[in-house]
């Protein structure tokens, strides 16, 4: 049993010399840094990465095929559980593209209500993105603080749908329910206490010496390149493309808004992170115009074909009880056609490409998620870079699981 | 660019494709291409000085089960410098899903090609890496067709071995 030296060295391993071999190495798909299930294959030179293959799809939940089951308001739901970061978003973005198959339009009141809802959400989201990407590159009282900023807003969605995640607001032609009657004040008070945290983050991260040597010059994509790949939302902007879907073509009120599209010019995590922190001071400013502008009003619209009667017709009238059974039973008649309706998501061009046949049920829905071509583009900004230096370009491009997979 | 004048930009531009009517897409611009002219189409929608799409927004396909050919694969094309959408469609028949890869011209492509073939089976030719991408390499027949039953098992899959069957960059199904 005398091993000679070097003996317990597996063969496998004994001919090839460390420093010159390109390593394999799989990171995921449930790595603590990464904030969502994925995985990346990759091909490392010491700790250079030579190619990565990004795997997704751990969170596939067949949305498109579940849309395909039910009847139009079936898909509100699903709809939520896309982007969980900001539920208002998508809803208001599958609300819209159903509308316009349709032939209906919302409200005015309804139209202010929904833009006040999605702006919070952006919010909302671009404080996940970067209270995650902050604590994984240690800042984690950032972190900490983004959340607690973060708790504000999800009370006041809270106050306006009743839920802080799942919310089911829309509903075709209308929302759910009013606003409550105290939410200018408290508005208010959550947009004084949310721009306070973000003072106090930017004062500790944006000139901080060690966020910038692991966010500046890492990741970058050229304008053109972000184009070719897709990128819009907040990654596109960082490249210097000033595309932003609310300006670009302008749905609900936007055109009567007054805000700005933040945009970089390098394009790389710095900038994104730049753009965020930019773009969620715009949202707070819609917020405020949109609640000082907003008229009286119904907040459905008022077509028997295609939305609900309120609940004393239904309990009280049997032209309203039938007309209650006969859209929740056979679903809301839309006319045949096709429609590609983007808004603006929290992480860019959010699509919903919709196919009717004219029965009750969706017979295509598809669904364009931001990120799920921001990570096709990952690959290509990872080439090249050092392995610690996944961790912000990842953090950056706020990969929501629900949505890159649907 | 507004859609009217799109719609007559894209009808002199490109003789061969039909252009849809305006109702049954609610105003939008979509025009319907044969797959063999699908190539030299989106090349020009794209090289064009004055269409300009340099962004493919998103590539998805529709399964028309009881139309002949059954199939469309849809491009959703997005021009940042001139501001205006278009909607490609190529009819795709079901004995032969294939369709020219659009990946040389629009690097978003890539993976939306390899989502369409996962969902509905419909090869890109010329693809540079076509497997499945949401669903596992094991995965039996492409959920998103018509004819896939929603409540269908899939068989289990045996363990993957890290060693023996290590991760290769160009794994094809």
């Amino acid at each position: 049993m005398a091993a000679g030296p070097g003996s317990l060295t597996p063969p496998r391993f004994a001919a090839s010399d460390p420093m010159s071999e390109v390593m394999e190495l799989q990171m995921g798909p449930s790595h603590p840094a990464s904030h969502g299930t994925i995985k990346f294959n990759l091909r490392l030179d010491g700790e250079r990465i030579v190619d990565v293959d990004v795997e997704i799809g751990y969170l596939h939940r067949g949305f498109e095929k579940m849309c395909e089951q039910g009847t139009w308001n079936h898909v509100f739901p699903y709809a939520d559980r896309l982007n969980y970061a900001s539920p208002l978003l998508n809803n208001v973005g599958f609300a819209l593209a159903v509308e316009k198959l349709a032939g209906i339009s919302a409200p005015e009141r309804c139209q202010y209500i929904r833009v006040i809802g999605g702006e919070i959400s952006r919010v909302t989201d671009h404080l996940t993105c970067l209270g995650m990407a902050s604590s994984e590159l240690g800042a984690i009282s950032a972190a900490f603080y983004m959340l607690e900023a973060r708790e504000f807003l999800y009370d006041l969605v809270e106050a306006l749908t009743g839920a802080r995640l799942t919310v089911t607001y829309c509903r075709l032609g209308g929302v759910m329910k009013d606003l409550p009657a105290d939410m200018k004040a408290r508005t208010g008070v959550a947009l004084r206490q949310v721009r306070r945290v973000l003072a106090d983050c930017d004062r500790l991260l944006s000139r901080n010496r060690i966020f910038l040597d692991r966010m500046s010059g890492i990741g970058g994509l050229s304008s053109e390149e972000a184009i070719s790949w897709g990128l819009t939302g907040p990654l596109l902007r960082a490249c210097g493309v000033a595309y932003d879907v609310r300006k670009a073509h302008p749905y609900l009120v936007y055109d009567r808004m007054d805000f700005a599209v933040p945009t970089g010019t390098r394009g790389d995590c710095y900038d994104r992170f730049m753009v965020r922190m930019a773009e969620m001071e715009q949202s707070m400013r819609i917020i405020e115009q949109a609640l000082a502008q907003i008229p009286d009003g119904p907040i459905m619209a008022n077509d028997p074909r295609f939305v609900l009667p309120p609940k004393s017709e239904v309990y009280g009238s049997i032209e309203g009880l039938m007309n209650h059974f006969k859209l929740v039973i056979e679903g809301q008649k839309v006319p045949a056609g096709e429609v590609y309706v983007a808004t603006e998501g929290g992480n860019g061009e959010l699509g919903f490409y919709l196919v009717s046949d004219g029965s009750g049920r969706p017979y295509r829905v598809r669904v364009r998620p931001p990120s799920f071509y921001s990570m096709g583009a990952v690959g290509e900004m990872l080439r090249g870079c050092m392995l610690a230096d996944i961790i912000p370009i990842f953090g950056q491009i706020n990969m929501i699981g629900g949505e890159c997979d649907h | 660019m507004t859609a009217d004048a799109l719609r007559t930009e894209v009808a002199a531009v490109l003789p061969q494709a039909t252009l849809v009517p305006e109702d049954t897409v609610r105003g939008e611009v979509v025009v319907v291409v044969e797959r063999e002219a699908a190539a030299q189409t989106l090349r020009t929608l794209r090289d064009h000085p004055t269409l300009a799409f340099d962004m493919l927004s998103d590539l998805t396909a529709v399964d028309y089960v009881e139309r002949e050919p059954r199939f469309a694969v849809v491009y959703q094309l997005y021009s940042t410098r001139q501001n205006h959408r278009l909607r490609v469609k190529v009819p795709v028949p079901a004995d032969d899903p294939s369709v020219p890869s659009a990946v040389s011209l629009w690097k978003s492509a890539n993976w939306a090609e390899r989502e369409t073939w996962d969902m509905f089976g419909i090869r890109f030719v010329g693809h540079p890496d076509l497997r499945r991408i949401l669903m596992y390499p094991e995965f039996e027949g492409h959920p998103l067709r018509k004819d896939y039953p929603l409540d269908r098992r899939q068989p289990l899959v045996p363990e993957r071995d890290p060693i023996t069957r290590p991760w290769s960059p160009r794994r094809t199904i």
